[in-house]
């Protein structure tokens, strides 16, 4: 754990390297899930597979949008759009908490000068119908990852357990970097001859969304479009295992879980709109769970969720 | 007598669950050895954030053989019951004794059950504890079905003999083998070392940095933390609960103090020190002359080559990003208040407090009511106590409050001013809630306690009328809690106040509020219906409904107040008479709560040195709703019976009344009246009757001013009088004038005394 790296200059040299060490532990480095999503949780890679007894090992980079947060890219450090990075590995290795130290210090963080925690933090997500136990993990008093054993997704239980990995990585690029504004951190090369900014390339764009999603998205079609999802994802898995056309057996689980991902974000685009209440956010909660839940049992009877073929 | 040394560790252990895993550990392991057998001169568990770790002194090596015997049959018995009892106690035929018995021979079984070792008992011992142990919430990892709180790693467990000679204990529990080693600090600590006994394993800890006792640990935080500030001029702000959760987050502690920004320092003292405490577990570090917070102390868990430096650097920064939040949250509320504050009263309109009670805010009018109704009692202005009861609650809509909830009532009082609200809404918004524990200070400002009263009294009228009362270890609303503050604000502030008639008060805004959920209630199940309210019935309301609450008289006034067509028009609350039938009776909610606070009286009355059949006397007498006056009775009692000549009032009491009891029951009159000092016979009855002559309007004068003790006094004075009575004197004579003279003398010292209390209800 002696090995030091030199200190990233720029925020995709992190990624770059985050990349690299996982891929170098083992892991199926893979790309953003094409959808709008509130974390990288619900990309299908982490969601689906910790499901079933299949071994898996995933790491990736994941936009993610929380549209409460929007802050018109004034605030230093809230955005409604930034990236996380995520690690599944099913089973969780035993040297686990060893495999995450050694990707900090792959970014530069010096173990022999930084003071680096495990904080006990329960993880739970109620629109996945999810939760494990683990910690926050704190670097001189500052979260920068959360640290998970699944335990239960869309109500299993998971067997084996996965461990799962996040990493907020503006919030952590920002401390490596030492940069106090999310706006100014360098994205690429500071030195190459365009260099860009975090601001050149999300400033313009935090603004626009702040106002789209505070003020204008048109609620009676995102309303519209939630129920729509809901019964599409419905439709999807009520159809019969068995394809008329090839005569396979195909169970339309990741199709289905789309429809269950849309609707969470539209919830989240409604929430920030304002437009749901105390009482009625719990009920929009227990729908798109109820959808999880829908997907989670569809996904364990399929190939990869360990059903036999 | 070798020792045991068992060390279990893990992933990070959330710290606060630490210390009772280590009691946990040292009492299931130790029960578990004790009930095989083996015996130990002594025992301590410790933990660490990564581990948990027991030593066992002085155990036995091997447990006891053990000879039991079994009575069997007689040896003539059926052989189907002498199989029966060899498969029982699973031996075979020949080894069974036959001996004489008074009733013939019979057969006897001796079962030896031979010693074990220790090793053998540890290792099962151990196990058991390990697949059983009482984590708050445990987890699986890997592939394994084993739960611990988090991954466990390794298990030490080794016996050491007198010689020093340690051996591993055999055990293997789903895959983790036990051994002799453990491992240091992870960062400052140098892989796995192995370890002789437990002197040997702290000592070593110790090397790589690792302090296994949490005192250790704690005291540690504690003298670096008061010795940095003081060097610096400062004071730490003592805390005990953060310094044990602190003590748990790290194994090798060093203390580092920062400073907080200056921008930061007009915040609120109790704001910065519940940010540096709630997010990041600083302690707070106040300047002793100023009394303000000026700088945080922050323990790592690790020494750095630059001393620090770093660490100290990224949680300043930390820090300042907090703060930055609490200053905006700050700063936008003292906006919101300088407007009034109107916009939080309006929002909590649409906060529910209750789904059958209503919103905070028609909370908030009905204690504004009833702080009004209570005011003059307490001394306090009315309109005063409304205003204040108006905005007590106000700040639960702040930012401040909503990212930091334990700061409620006090941001209150930070936000009355700029509000405009006088001094006392603001103590009112700060003090209402107390007291929350038993050695919370009770407010003593008149404004305040009304407010506080009308608080807790709609708390407990409402969870009442909707029937959600506290049962055996159940009291999810907190009223027990409720009651004993109510208990505490009339008692030390010794407010004469009638129970009944203030819930009374309070039921009505409660059934109003009620009512006016109901119907919403109602009219969201009617609109959903395609055909109106016809189809409805009470019974398909279903279970979120309390049927007791809508009752067919309330419905069909509900029905009758809506278009033919089933459409309903605006909202509706039903008048006081249907809603009073309809709902439970006001007198029922009042005596039932009223037995409720008595009981929570009697608990806390107990804590007091006064006895609950004390109590109970003065609870049968008037007034007992008015609990001030019902324990200055008490008190009075109480104190005069510990004296002697309470003591022996009590017996002439009894004796009285007894003779009075049995004469009645026999004559079948009540002797009440009618006492004539011209029958007395001897000197002893003459000096009863002067004695009562003297004493009786002494008595009563000081029952009618409430003056318990100069009653009891009175009391005394008639105690040699009775005594020398019942000494002298025979009642039952067969002179009939005489005796009956005599039953009625008696009947005026039953009268008396059962004026100041029932004392038949005196046990003892």
């Amino acid at each position: 754990m002696s090995e030091k790296s030199p200190k990233p200059r720029c925020f995709q040299e992190i990624i770059l390297r985050l990349q690299a060490y996982w891929a170098s532990k083992g892991c199926a480095v893979m790309q953003p899930y094409d959808m709008e999503v509130g974390a990288g949780t619900f990309h299908p890679a982490t969601t689906l597979r910790s499901l079933g007894s299949r071994h898996w090992a995933a790491a990736y980079v994941q936009p993610s949008r929380r549209p409460t947060d929007g802050r018109y890219g004034e605030n230093p450090n809230r955005l409604q759009h930034y990236y996380q990075y995520q690690v599944l590995i099913k089973p969780s290795p035993p040297d686990l908490q060893a495999l995450y130290l050694g990707s900090l210090a792959a970014i530069g963080i010096d173990m022999d000068l930084h003071d680096i925690r495990f904080v006990e933090d329960d993880w739970e997500s109620p629109t996945l119908g999810a939760w494990g136990l683990g910690w926050e993990v704190w670097c001189d008093g500052m979260e920068v990852s959360q640290f998970t054993y699944f335990q239960q997704v869309g109500g299993h239980d998971c067997t084996p357990v996965s461990g799962e990995l996040t990493y907020g990585l503006e919030r952590l690029a920002m401390y490596v970097l030492a940069v106090d504004h999310v706006m100014d951190m360098p994205y690429n090369d500071p030195d190459a001859p365009i260099a860009l900014s975090y601001g050149d390339v999300f400033r313009q764009t935090e603004e626009e969304y702040s106002r789209h999603n505070f003020d204008v998205a048109n609620t009676e079609v995102l309303l519209r479009h939630f129920e729509e999802a809901e019964a599409e994802c419905e439709a999807l898995l009520s159809l019969p295992a068995q394809d008329p056309k090839t005569g396979k057996r195909i169970i339309m689980a990741h199709p289905a879980y789309d429809q269950c991902i849309k609707a969470s974000h539209i919830f989240n685009l409604l929430d920030a709109r304002g437009v749901i209440s105390v009482t009625e956010r719990q009920a929009y909660i227990g729908r798109v769970r109820a959808l999880a839940k829908q997907c989670a049992d569809a996904f364990v009877q399929t190939e990869a969720g360990g059903h036999a073929a | 007598m070798p020792d045991l040394l068992i060390e279990l560790f893990s992933e990070e252990i959330p710290a606060r669950m630490q210390v009772r895993a280590a009691e946990d550990l040292k009492k299931r392991i130790t029960d578990g050895l004790v009930e095989a057998g083996l015996t130990y001169s002594g025992a301590a568990g410790f933990s660490t954030p990564r581990r948990l770790a027991l030593t066992v002194q002085g155990l036995t090596a091997v447990s006891p053989t053990l000879r039991e015997e079994r009575k069997g049959p007689r040896v003539d018995a059926p052989d189907k019951a002498i199989d029966g009892f060899l498969r029982g106690a699973g031996v075979a035929r020949e080894d069974l004794e036959v001996r004489d018995e008074k009733k013939g021979q019979v057969y006897f079984a001796v079962v030896t059950k031979p010693g074990r070792n220790a090793d053998e008992i540890v290792a099962e011992v151990l196990e058991a504890t390990i697949r059983n142990f009482p984590w708050p919430k445990s987890m699986r990892w890997g592939s394994g079905s084993l739960k611990w709180v988090r991954p466990l790693h390794s298990i030490l467990c080794i016996l050491t003999d007198e010689a020093g000679e340690a051996r591993v204990v055999d055990l293997d529990v789903d895959g983790i083998t036990a051994g002799n080693t453990t491992e240091g600090h992870r960062f400052m600590g140098d892989g796995r070392f192995a370890v002789s006994s437990f002197e040997d394993y702290q000592a070593r800890l110790k090397r790589a940095y690792v302090v296994l006792d949490t005192t250790e640990r704690a005291e540690t935080i504690w003298q670096d933390a008061t010795n940095v500030a003081f060097a610096n001029g400062l004071e730490v702000v003592e805390d005990r609960g953060l310094l044990a959760e602190v003590a748990g987050l790290v194994e090798w502690p060093v203390v580092l103090m920062g400073e907080i920004g200056e921008d930061f320092l007009g915040l609120p003292p109790e704001v910065l020190q519940t940010s540096m405490k709630e997010h990041q577990k600083f302690f707070s570090v106040k300047n002793p002359k100023t009394g303000r917070i000026e700088r945080f102390i922050t323990v790592a868990n690790r020494e750095a080559a630059d001393q620090g430096a770093t660490i100290l650097a990224g949680n300043q920064k930390v820090l300042a990003a907090r703060l930055a939040d609490a200053k905006f949250f700050w700063e936008n509320d003292i906006r919101v208040a300088e407007t009034g504050g109107q916009a939080w009263l309006d929002s909590l309109a649409n906060v529910t407090f209750h789904n059958k009670l209503g919103t905070q805010a028609e909370r908030i009018e009905r204690i504004a009511a009833l702080a009004r109704e209570i005011a003059p009692v307490v001394g306090a202005d009315a309109d005063l106590a409304e205003q204040a009861a108006r905005w007590a609650k106000a700040d639960l809509s702040s930012e401040m409050v909503n990212e930091f909830p334990e700061l409620q009532g006090l941001m209150g009082r930070y936000y009355a001013g700029p509000a405009g609200y006088p001094e006392e809404a603001a103590n009112a918004a700060q003090e209402h809630y107390s007291p929350l524990g038993p050695s919370d200070d009770i407010p003593t400002a008149p404004v305040s306690v009304a407010v506080a009263l009308a608080d807790k009294l709609d708390t407990l009228t409402g969870f009442w009328a909707i029937d959600e009362k506290p049962t055996g270890s159940k009291d999810p609303f907190a009223l027990r809690r409720a009651a004993l503050g109510i208990i505490r604000l009339v008692l030390e502030n010794e407010v004469y106040i009638s129970l009944i008639n203030t819930l009374k008060t309070s039921y009505v805004g409660t059934i109003h509020s009620i009512a006016e959920n109901s119907a919403v209630f109602i009219k969201a199940q009617i609109g959903e219906g395609e055909t109106g309210y016809n189809q409805y019935s009470l019974a398909g309301l279903g279970d979120e409904f309390d049927d007791r609450l809508v009752t067919e008289s309330l419905f069909t006034e509900f029905k009758s107040r809506n278009e033919p067509d089933g459409h309903h028009e605006g909202s509706w609350v039903g008048e006081d008479e249907t809603l009073l039938v309809c709902l439970v009776s006001q007198v029922e909610l009042g005596e039932h709560l009223l037995s409720f606070f008595h009981d929570r009286l009697k608990v806390y009355l107990r804590d007091q040195g006064i006895r609950h059949y004390v109590i109970d006397a003065c609870i049968a007498m008037e007034g007992n709703d008015d609990l001030a006056l019902l324990v200055k009775r008490a008190t009075a009692l109480s104190d005069f019976l510990k004296t002697d000549d309470g003591e022996n009032l009590l017996q002439g009491f009894r004796r009285a009344n007894n003779i009075l009891t049995q004469a009645e029951e026999k004559d079948g009159v009540e002797y009440s009246y009618g006492a004539d000092p011209k029958f007395a016979e001897t000197d002893e009855e003459r000096a009863l009757f002067a004695a009562l002559d003297t004493g009786e309007p002494a008595i009563t004068a000081a029952l009618k001013v409430e003056d318990f003790a100069a009653a009891m006094a009175g009391m005394a004075a008639l105690r040699a009088p009775i005594d020398g009575f019942f000494e002298a004197v025979q009642v039952n004579t067969d002179n009939d004038i005489v005796r009956r003279n005599r039953l009625n003398l008696l009947s005026r010292i039953r009268q008396l005394c059962s004026a100041v209390a029932d004392l038949t209800r005196i046990e003892g």
